[in-house]
């Protein structure tokens, strides 16, 4: 995978431009290699006696912060949730979740070498939430980068810098992650930070009730958040929640990183508003390259929407969960892809769920035999349209695969302890539904996009 | 009269021996590859009050111990 970077830019705008102003660029206005010149750009964290525990989780809930790894979870409301387990006497785990294992996306990666002290901002602001709800002193908390290898050795002499300055109350331990599709899921985070296997766990009890145990030590309750959303949250605590939700949309407020690639002139890491129009988010990476058939929004475990020619209407469609839902596709963890028109949908689905037919733990049996029957049966119909099949179908045997493959991903949806089995079967899904006319031409040996060309 | 229950699998330790389909054939069937699959639809079914004898000794019985239930929410 190539990484791809935020573009060069001059130093970012000084605290109080960055204040005012309306712009899309917050995050990406905020590179610092080091903790002066951060601190020179966006300025200290507000102290505890003036931005308590409580009042960081109910910042984040004002704001309408949720989740940027994927789940678009509400943010106020995760920080809230440990309270009780946290009362109960078990000090907490606090992990910013860099893994990004989603091929497609660079965002995290993007973040973390560009302005690492803001993520890092929002960890101590993350700890300070579920250790201040109690009243306690952060006493026993811990506080987690999780992230590949490679970046945990970029970053280890930031925590250094950090400790020295004394700006954290609690050090940062770091744990590199494995380069795998589902390292990133919460319940492997938890396992891994606890000195376990960077497996899925079953999801109950969650994480952030119980962590992940073994026998020599029990659980402890663990909260994953994705850097994107603790650097929000780093920037957040400085300008306010009227100023986090001065761009964006009232159901997507504020900013998200996005990766796009593909069919794009410039394949880019770029900061968009939230709800911002399909056709921004294209031009943030320099607009198609060429004739667009569909847009895989959310990445891998995402949905594809058609767009261009083939539906004009698609352009100003808003980049939000409920605008994308109807084509099964959430902004997720901000990737979008570009498929050209002389692409087969039906081929790029296939090469997907192959993908991630061979990312699969290993774990859980309908994940382990569902995911390769999807991708076999799809690869199939992928090859019915090709100029020369590398094999005979006949339409009677391909129509009962489109029939294998409803039943089997109706097998496959839910049953497994992460999320890996439920977004595959919902990238199949929409393979099927987006692609339907590609389908029906595939049927009888043709293939659209082969006739585009 | 005692709160509904769900019967969950822990798919990480399931291998598919089939004791419990065996016991709660009602409610739960093999898929293609020997897995238990809820006949109601559900990924964690509700079970009936008349089942839920069974449905504790199915529990009680997988040799895997993936098998639970747990007050539905």
């Amino acid at each position: 995978m190539t990484a791809l970077s935020f573009p060069s830019a001059p130093a970012g705008p000084p605290p109080a431009l960055l204040a005012t102003t309306t712009s899309r660029r917050r995050l990406m206005a905020c590179a610092a290699p080091d903790l002066a010149s951060h601190l020179a750009l966006v300025g200290p964290l507000p102290d505890a006696a003036r931005l308590p525990g409580v009042r960081v989780a109910e910042l984040a809930a004002e704001a309408g912060l949720t989740g940027r790894g994927g789940a678009a979870f509400p943010t106020g409301r995760k920080l809230a949730s440990l309270g009780e387990a946290v009362r109960s006497g078990r000090p907490p785990v606090v992990v910013a979740n860099g893994a990004e294992g989603e091929p497609a996306s660079s965002k995290d990666h993007a973040l973390l070498a560009h302005a690492p002290h803001l993520v890092l901002d929002g960890l101590a602001l993350a700890v300070r939430a579920v250790t201040g709800a109690v009243g306690s002193s952060a006493g026993g908390a811990e506080a987690h980068l999780y992230a590949p290898a490679e970046v945990v050795r970029t970053l280890a002499p930031l925590l250094v810098e950090r400790a020295a300055a004394g700006v954290d109350e609690v050090a940062v331990r770091s744990t590199a992650a494995p380069d795998r599709f589902v390292a990133g899921q919460s319940s492997a985070v938890a396992s891994a930070v606890a000195g376990g296997p960077a497996l899925p766990r079953t999801p109950w009890p969650p994480p952030r009730l119980v962590g992940a145990g073994t026998a020599q030590r029990p659980g402890r309750p663990t909260l994953v958040m994705n850097v994107e959303t603790l650097a929000h949250l780093g920037l957040l605590a400085r300008l306010g929640a009227s100023w986090f939700r001065s761009v964006g949309t009232d159901d997507e407020p504020g900013t998200r990183l996005v990766t796009v690639s593909g069919a794009v002139r410039t394949p880019r890491v770029a900061e968009v508003a939230g709800g911002a129009p399909l056709a921004d988010v294209l031009s943030a990476a320099g607009g198609a390259s060429e004739q667009l058939s569909a847009l895989l929004v959310g990445g891998y475990h995402g949905g594809w929407v058609p767009f261009g020619e083939r539906a004009p209407h698609t352009a100003s469609l808003p980049h939000s969960g409920s605008a994308l839902a109807p084509w099964g596709a959430d902004p997720g963890a901000g990737v979008v892809i570009a498929l050209p028109s002389r692409a087969c949908g039906l081929r790029a689905g296939a090469d997907v769920a192959r993908y991630l037919a061979a990312q699969t733990a290993g774990q859980c049996g309908p994940c382990v035999n569902g995911l390769p029957t999807l991708a076999e049966h799809l690869e199939a119909l992928a090859d019915a349209g090709a100029a020369v099949p590398s094999r005979q179908h006949s339409r009677e045997g391909l129509a009962r695969r489109v029939h294998e493959l409803h039943r089997v991903a109706g097998l496959v949806d839910g049953r497994g302890a992460c999320h890996h089995p439920s977004g595959s079967v919902r990238l199949v899904r929409s393979t099927l539904m987006t692609f339907a006319d590609d389908v029906q031409a595939h049927l009888g040996g043709r293939c659209l996009a082969r006739e585009e060309r | 009269m005692s709160a509904v229950e769900r019967l969950h699998v822990d798919w990480t330790r399931c291998d598919g021996r089939g004791l419990c389909t065996e016991l709660l054939g009602e409610l739960l069937a093999e898929d293609d590859w020997g897995y238990p699959v809820s006949t109601t639809g559900e990924v964690a079914p509700a079970v009936p009050r008349r089942l839920q004898r069974a449905a504790h000794l199915a529990v009680g019985e997988c040799p895997r111990m993936a098998l639970s239930l747990r007050p539905a929410p």
